[in-house]
């Protein structure tokens, strides 16, 4: 029996990548036929050819590492902290109705606004792009470790008391363990936040990595690098997102 | 018979320590802008930033015209700046809300009835859905001008990729009786889509607009304070340049404020603290 050619596992990603492709040509077709004003849209090709140029000449390479940098030391802060204020909360019950609202709170604020008060006080620097993550992804990791840590089955709770295990040894051999699946799904999450405030701060503030570099392009009117660079931070994103999404199903037990 | 004196009403615990934590921050906070700890003027006391926060919402320093000859009103007057701006800000954040929103409505209700498209386009919104909106400035720049036209396109685009991948999973769950039963009264598709998919779809989509507010609101503030001459994000960007610290709180405040509010407000009226409570 025939399978119909929709059903195929390879035609959606060829759809995909073939609509991508035809709108890139149609795109490339109505600057060439003048339907497009070129000088406003560069062509698909011209795009293309930047690719390497902004690559080798704009030095990407460094700058990506300075983002990334920026992005571990963020990550770095937000999962120390966070980790450890979500067990603070888990810890006291009280803090926890009193606060975890607030918390919830400040994860749905716009905080990326407050990059001028960071400005002002860290100065335009690399700490400020670093404490604007921190600040953006604290919330989300708190969050998920409070609900990873009160997740936990009773059972295993009960086991530990059974072997009479100290608050201490109950934390790192009971809840922690249990609660880990879910933490990394909110550093996942916390990461995320971070990567995309430092960007987005890297590019408000033109100092930095790749947010600088479109800053930049845009700035000397190279509109084909301009579009290149967007390309460029897009691909990148979307590698971090697939690498943190491996690195969480590798943590995850299998259900 | 008389009744038991009513008995003085105690302060919750949890009431109590909401309250000590507040006096502990702000009390920190006044300590630390009496110290000097920090530059002059970085943290200042809060007798300052309400002061300024009182002259931002009420002291009138801008002429506008009024001109509402229907209900015979007429001549100028003047109202505090703060309230321009945020006019401002709310029109392109409410037009990018609906463009993206409505936009993000149709490809989510696309994406989630169809297998075909699900599998072949929700991977590209889901990769690009969290890539850092900001860095298409730029383009919207060229595209749209530097006026509310590319901060309501900010807006947008910000907005779209939660309430579409919101709404495609709400499509998924449907529960197929419902579909099966509008199939069975021969409804077209406007009234699948009226009268099935967006009332079983209702929380889901209020979610996703929730979601979609909260990065458009983000979108639309960070372009104001990257290139505007008017709207909220362009006081807090004057307020740094001036370094008029007190102002510069004073905003934020009043931005967290709206978010915060507008985010629960959504969700109240959504009955999203309803699927919570049960």
């Amino acid at each position: 029996m025939s399978v119909p050619i929709t059903r195929t596992s390879w035609f959606p990603a060829v759809l995909s990548f073939g609509t991508i492709f035809a709108t890139m040509l149609l795109v490339e077709l109505f600057i060439r036929f003048g339907l497009i004003n070129r000088f406003i849209v560069p062509l698909p090709t011209d795009i293309m050819a930047a690719l390497p140029r902004v690559i080798i000449e704009e030095q990407v390479f460094s700058r990506f590492l300075l983002t990334a940098a920026e992005a571990f030391s963020a990550s770095i802060l937000v999962t120390i902290f966070g980790v450890a204020g979500g067990a603070l909360l888990y810890r006291f019950r009280l803090l926890r109705e009193a606060t975890e609202t607030w918390v919830a709170a400040v994860a749905a604020a716009p905080l990326v606004l407050i990059y001028p008060l960071y400005l002002v006080i860290f100065g335009r620097n690399a700490t400020t792009i670093v404490v604007m993550g921190f600040t953006a992804g604290l919330a989300p990791v708190m969050l998920k470790t409070l609900e990873g840590l009160a997740g936990t089955r009773r059972v295993l709770i009960d086991v530990g008391r059974s072997f009479n295990l100290t608050p201490w040894q109950q934390f790192w051999k009971i809840l922690f363990p249990a609660a880990l699946p879910t933490i990394f799904v909110g550093m996942r999450l916390g990461l995320i936040f971070a990567l995309i405030n430092i960007v987005g701060v890297e590019f408000l503030i033109n100092f930095g990595g790749l947010g600088q570099l479109i800053n930049e392009l845009a700035e000397r009117y190279d509109l084909a690098g301009t579009y290149a660079a967007i390309s460029f931070v897009i691909l990148i994103s979307i590698n971090v997102f697939i690498l943190t999404e491996w690195l969480e199903r590798w943590l995850r037990p299998v259900e | 018979m008389t009744l038991p004196a009513a008995a003085p009403r105690r302060l919750q615990p949890v009431t109590m320590l909401r309250i000590a934590i507040i006096v502990v921050t702000l009390a920190s906070w006044e300590a630390l802008s009496a110290s000097g700890l920090l530059y002059r003027d970085v943290v200042p006391s809060l007798l300052a930033i309400g002061k300024a926060l009182f002259n931002l919402l009420t002291v009138p320093d801008m002429p506008v015209e009024i001109n509402l000859s229907m209900f015979g009103l007429q001549g100028a007057t003047k109202i505090p700046t703060i309230y321009w701006h945020l006019y401002v800000t709310f029109y392109e954040i409410a037009i990018g809300l609906l463009i993206g929103g409505l936009s993000g409505l149709v490809a989510g209700i696309a994406l989630g009835s169809s297998r075909l498209l699900r599998e072949a386009y929700e991977p590209l919104l889901y990769y690009l859905g969290p890539c850092p909106k900001i860095i298409f400035f730029p383009v919207m720049i060229m595209w749209f001008g530097v006026g509310p036209g590319s901060k309501v396109a900010m807006g947008a685009i910000s907005c779209f990729f939660p309430v579409a991948l919101n709404m495609a999973g709400g499509m998924r769950e449907i529960d197929r009786v419902l579909i099966r039963v509008g199939r069975s009264f021969r409804a077209n598709t406007w009234q699948m889509v009226t009268k099935i998919y967006l009332p079983a779809m209702r929380h889901p989509m209020i979610n996703g607009i929730r979601i979609g507010l909260g990065v458009c609101l983000i979108g639309t503030l960070l372009a104001e304070t990257k290139l505007s001459n008017s709207g909220v994000g362009f006081l807090v960007n004057q307020a740094y340049s001036l370094f008029n610290m007190p102002l510069m709180y004073a905003l934020l405040i009043v931005l967290f404020v709206i978010a915060i509010g507008a985010n629960a407000l959504i969700g109240k009226l959504g009955g999203l603290d309803d699927i919570k409570r049960r």
